[in-house]
C-alpha cells in the first residue's frame, strides 16, 4: 500500500475515535447499571420513591422528581431571562457595548460549576432559610442557580441566531411601518425561532446534567421532594454524593443511575440535532 | 383603555432593559463577590506551599501541580486525535455515511454530562485498565471529554484555509498529504490552538469526573499513576466539608484568574486570528 | 511554420497534447463536448471563448486538477507524448509537474517568495540548499521577477504586488522544470504594463515549453497566440492558426465572436 493509502487509512482510524469512546461509554456503564436494574426490576427502581441502599432499596423516582423540577425551574428562570439579553445584545444596545459584553458573557460560561454552586452557598441558601424558610439548601435555590449557570448558553446561541438574520427582514419590516419592538416580537424572534429552541435545548441538557453545584446546595434528602422549599436529589447528585463509598449492588444502583441519566440525555441531545437541521433546511 | 404601539415597545423595552441589566449584573456579582473575599489572601506562599490540617492552612501547591498534570496529560491526548478527526472529515472524505456517523459521534460525546465521564472513566481506566485513582486516568477522562470542542474547533480551522491554496498545491504536485502538512495545517494552528485553549480551561475547572478518576490526595504526586487533587476539587471539598471559608475563598479567587487569564488568551487568539483571515 | 497534414508521421512528434473524443461531466451536466484538438509543442495555443464555455475546464482537464472536484467524470482520451494522462498507473503529482498551472488570481501562498518559489521542487524531494537556491534564481529570472525580489527573498511573498505575485506563480511553474504551462486568464486584474511584461514572458518561454492559454481578451490573443481554438458551450467550434482565426474565420459564430457581437 502507498503512503498516501496507509496515511488515509491512519486519519479514518483517528477519526473514529469519537465514536469508539462513546460506544465505551454506553458499554460500560450499561454493563454495571443494567444488571441492576434487572434484578430490583425496572417499575420498581424508576418508580420505586424508598432509597435506602443499606436496605438493598433502590428507588429513584424521587430523583426523577428532583431532575425534572429543578431542570423546570432552571428553564422558568433561564429563558426569559436569556432571551431578554440575546434581544438586548442584538436590538437594543450600541454594536460597540455588545461587542465588550460578548466575550465577557462566554467567560461567564466557563466558569467552573463549583463556583456558582459555592455562591449558592453563601449566599443564596441563607437567604432562602431566613426569608422563605425550610432548610435553604432547596430545588428553589437550585433552580435559581442552575438557571443563573444557563444564561450564557441560552444567550449566546440565541444572540447568534438573532444576528444571522438577514438585514432584508428589519428592513422590509421597518418599511411597512413597524415600530422596533414589533418588529423584534413579531418579525426576527419567530424567525430566530430555530435557534432559539436549539439553545435552549442545549440548556436544558447541561442543566440536567449538572452536579456540583447542585451537590453544594439541593440537600441531601432522598425523600420524595414536597414544595420548592423541599431539599432534594437530582439523578447526578445522587452519584456524585454517594459514589465515593458506595460498593457491591449499591455502587450498580448508582451506575443504574447513570444509565436513566444516558438516555434522557442522549434523547434530549438527538431531538436538538433534528430540530436544528430542519431549521437550517 | 388602548394602549399605543409606541407604549407598548416604550414597556417592553424598559422590562428587557431591566431584565437583561439585572441579569448580567447577577452573573457579574457572583464573581466578584469570590474575587472581593478572595483575592487580598493570594500571594506567593499560597501558591507554592502545600496543604496543611486538610487544608485548613498551607497553600495549594499540590492543587497547582495536580490540574496541569491532568490538564497536560489530557491535551497531549486529545489534540492529535481531534485535529486527526478534523483532518479526516475535511481533507480525505466528503459528506457520507462514515463522516456522518462519526459527526454524530462527536456530538453525542458532546453532550454527556461530566458525571457520567466520572463514572466511565472509574469503572474503565480506573478499574478495568487498572489504572488505579490516578494522573493518568484522569487525564484520559479529561481527554474524552474535551475532545469534541477539539475536532469542532479543528474542523473550523481547517475549513477557514481558503481552498485556493490547497488548489496552487496540488498543481505544484502535491500530494494530498504534503499539501496537508505544508498549506492546511501550518494556517490552521491559530485556531486550533484556540480550541486546544478551550480544552484546557475545561479540564481545569472540571470537578464530577476529576474526583472519581484521579481521587482526591492532597500530597503532592511524583508519578503519572499518584492520585492527585486539582484546584477545582479542593475548592469544592473545602466549600463543601466546611473546612476553610477563607481557604476556600482564596482557592476559588485563584480558579476564577486562571479560567480568565485562559479565556482572555483564547479570545484575545480568535479576535487576532479572525482579523488575519 | 509547417504545414499541416494529416497522419504524417512527421506532425505526430510534435504534437504534444492530444485531445481525442474527449466529454466531461459535472455530475450529469456535460461541460465538454467530443473534443478533438492537436495542440503542438513549442506553441502558444490560445483557448478563446465567452464566459462559462468550458476553457477552465479543459484546462484543468489537461492536469487532472478537476480530480479534486467532486463528482466529474469523463470520457475519451488526453495525450500528453502519447502518454494517455487518464490511464492506469499515472501519478498525479508527477503530471502536475509536467503539466504546470497559473491561475487566473495571483496566488501566492503565505510563505516567503523563496519559499514559494521552492515549494514544487521540494515536493520532489529535492533537499539540497544550494541546488533549490540555483533553481529559484533561475526561474524567477526567466520569469522576470529576479531583478525586482533578489535582495528580499525571504519577505512575505503577500507583499508583493498584483502583477509581481503573478509572475512569481509563473517563476513558481517554472521551478517544476515542467515541459506544458496552463495559463488561466493569468493577467486578469493586472495593468498593461504588468501585462505587457508577462506576455513578452510568454513568446520567450514557448521556445522550451508548450504553452496553452486562457487569455483575458481577444486582442491578447491576437497579440501572443500561434494557434487559437474556439469553445462555445462545452464544443469547440474551429481550431487553426491565429491569424486565419482572426482575419478569415471559416464559421459564423467565431466571426461573431472574434467581432464581439456576445462575450
Amino acid at each position: 500500500m502507498s503512503k498516501e493509502k496507509i496515511l488515509e487509512k491512519s486519519f479514518l482510524l483517528i477519526a473514529l475515535s469519537s465514536i469508539s469512546i462513546l460506544a465505551l461509554i454506553a458499554f460500560f456503564i450499561f454493563q454495571q447499571g443494567i444488571p441492576l436494574m434487572w434484578k430490583v426490576g425496572l417499575n420498581s427502581f424508576l418508580l420505586g420513591d424508598r432509597w435506602f441502599p443499606s436496605k438493598e432499596s433502590f428507588g429513584i423516582f424521587p430523583m426523577i422528581v428532583g431532575s425534572f423540577w429543578v431542570t423546570l425551574g432552571s428553564l422558568i428562570v433561564g429563558v426569559p431571562l436569556g432571551m431578554a439579553c440575546a434581544v438586548f445584545l442584538s436590538e437594543l444596545t450600541h454594536p460597540t457595548i455588545a461587542m465588550i459584553l460578548r466575550p465577557m458573557i462566554q467567560l461567564l460560561a466557563a466558569i467552573p460549576s463549583v463556583i456558582y454552586g459555592f455562591w449558592g452557598l453563601i449566599v443564596l441558601v441563607p437567604l432562602i432559610r431566613d426569608s422563605l424558610g425550610g432548610p435553604g439548601l432547596s430545588i428553589l435555590a437550585g433552580s435559581l442557580v442552575l438557571g443563573i449557570m444557563i444564561l450564557p448558553t441560552i444567550i449566546s446561541i440565541s444572540e447568534d441566531s438573532l444576528r444571522a438574520l438577514p438585514r432584508t427582514y428589519k428592513e422590509g419590516a421597518f418599511s411597512l411601518g413597524a415600530t422596533h419592538w414589533q418588529t423584534i416580537w413579531r418579525v426576527l424572534l419567530p424567525a430566530a425561532r430555530s435557534g432559539i429552541v436549539a439553545s435552549i435545548i442545549l440548556g436544558m441538557g447541561r442543566a440536567i446534567g449538572e452536579t456540583m453545584a447542585m451537590i453544594m446546595i439541593l440537600g441531601n434528602a432522598t425523600q420524595l421532594p414536597n414544595s420548592i422549599l423541599s431539599s432534594a436529589r437530582t439523578l447526578t447528585t445522587n452519584i456524585g454524593i454517594e459514589m465515593g463509598y458506595a460498593s457491591g449492588d449499591h455502587r450498580q444502583a448508582l451506575f443504574a443511575t447513570g444509565v436513566v441519566l444516558f438516555f434522557i440525555i442522549m434523547g434530549l441531545n438527538s431531538l436538538a440535532l433534528i430540530l436544528s437541521r430542519k431549521g437550517r433546511a | 383603555m388602548k394602549i399605543s404601539r409606541h407604549h407598548t415597545q416604550g414597556l417592553a423595552k424598559g422590562v428587557i432593559w431591566v431584565a437583561a441589566f439585572s441579569t448580567l449584573a447577577v452573573m457579574f456579582w457572583i464573581l466578584y463577590q469570590v474575587l472581593r473575599e478572595g483575592l487580598p489572601l493570594l500571594n506567593l506562599g499560597f501558591f507554592l506551599q502545600a496543604p496543611r490540617q486538610m487544608g485548613r492552612a498551607g497553600g495549594i501547591f499540590s492543587t497547582i501541580i495536580g490540574t496541569l498534570a491532568l490538564t497536560v496529560v489530557a491535551i497531549i491526548i486529545a489534540t492529535p486525535l481531534g485535529v486527526g478527526t478534523a483532518i479526516f472529515l475535511r481533507e480525505y472524505t466528503r459528506e457520507s455515511r462514515v463522516s456522518r456517523i462519526i459527526r454524530f459521534g462527536t456530538d453525542c460525546l458532546a453532550g454527556v454530562p461530566s458525571i457520567i465521564f466520572g463514572l466511565f472513566g472509574f469503572v474503565f481506566f480506573v478499574i478495568f485498565l487498572r489504572m488505579g485513582w490516578s494522573i493518568l486516568s484522569g487525564g484520559l477522562t479529561l481527554a474524552s471529554m474535551i475532545l469534541p470542542t477539539i475536532i469542532s474547533t479543528a474542523e473550523e480551522a481547517i475549513k477557514s484555509v481558503p481552498y485556493t491554496y490547497r488548489e496552487v498545491s496540488f498543481a505544484l504536485g502535491g500530494t494530498r498529504w504534503q499539501t496537508i502538512r505544508k498549506v492546511v495545517l501550518p494556517n490552521a494552528i491559530p485556531g486550533i490552538l484556540t480550541g486546544v485553549l478551550l480544552g484546557v480551561g475545561r479540564s481545569v475547572g472540571e470537578t464530577a469526573a476529576v474526583i472519581l478518576t484521579a481521587g482526591s490526595s492532597f500530597i503532592t504526586p511524583d508519578s503519572l499513576f499518584s492520585p492527585i487533587r486539582t484546584m477545582a476539587v479542593h475548592f469544592y471539598i473545602l466549600a463543601r466539608e466546611g473546612i476553610s471559608m477563607e481557604m476556600a475563598y482564596a482557592t476559588g479567587a485563584a480558579l476564577i484568574l486562571l479560567i480568565l487569564a485562559i479565556n482572555t488568551v483564547a479570545n484575545w487568539m480568535m479576535y487576532r486570528y479572525v482579523h488575519k483571515a | 511554420m509547417s504545414i499541416r497534414l494529416e497522419g504524417s508521421s512527421l506532425m505526430e512528434k510534435q504534437t504534444k497534447i492530444a485531445i481525442q473524443n474527449f466529454h466531461f461531466y459535472y455530475g450529469t451536466f456535460m461541460a465538454l463536448k467530443d473534443l478533438n484538438l492537436s495542440i503542438q509543442s513549442n506553441q502558444i495555443f490560445a483557448l478563446l471563448g465567452p464566459a462559462r464555455s468550458g476553457k477552465t475546464t479543459l484546462l484543468k482537464s489537461m492536469n487532472r486538477l478537476t480530480d479534486l472536484i467532486f463528482g466529474t467524470s469523463h470520457t475519451g482520451q488526453i495525450f500528453i507524448d502519447s502518454q494517455e494522462i487518464y490511464g492506469p498507473g499515472v501519478s498525479l503529482p508527477e503530471l502536475r509537474r509536467r503539466a504546470g498551472m497559473v491561475f487566473d488570481l495571483p496566488t501566492a501562498l503565505p510563505l516567503s517568495i523563496f519559499e514559494n518559489v521552492a515549494y514544487g521542487p521540494r515536493f520532489k524531494g529535492l533537499r539540497e540548499k544550494s541546488r533549490l537556491e540555483e533553481i529559484v534564481e533561475k526561474s524567477l529570472q526567466a520569469a522576470v521577477l529576479w531583478d525586482e525580489v533578489k535582495d528580499r527573498l525571504q519577505n512575505s511573498a503577500l507583499r508583493l504586488s498584483g502583477g509581481q505575485q503573478q509572475r512569481l506563480c509563473i517563476a513558481r511553474v517554472l521551478a517544476l522544470e515542467p515541459e506544458v504551462i496552463l495559463l488561466d486568464e493569468p493577467c486578469s486584474g493586472l495593468d498593461p504594463i504588468s501585462t505587457a511584461s508577462i506576455e513578452e514572458s510568454l513568446t520567450r518561454l514557448k521556445e522550451i515549453y508548450t504553452i496553452v492559454l486562457v487569455p483575458h481578451n481577444i486582442q491578447q490573443a491576437s497579440r501572443v497566440a500561434d494557434r487559437v481554438g474556439f469553445l462555445l458551450e462545452g464544443k469547440m467550434v474551429e481550431e487553426g492558426p491565429a491569424f486565419e482565426i482572426f482575419t478569415r474565420p471559416k464559421n459564423k459564430k467565431t466571426e461573431d465572436y472574434i467581432s464581439g457581437k456576445f462575450g
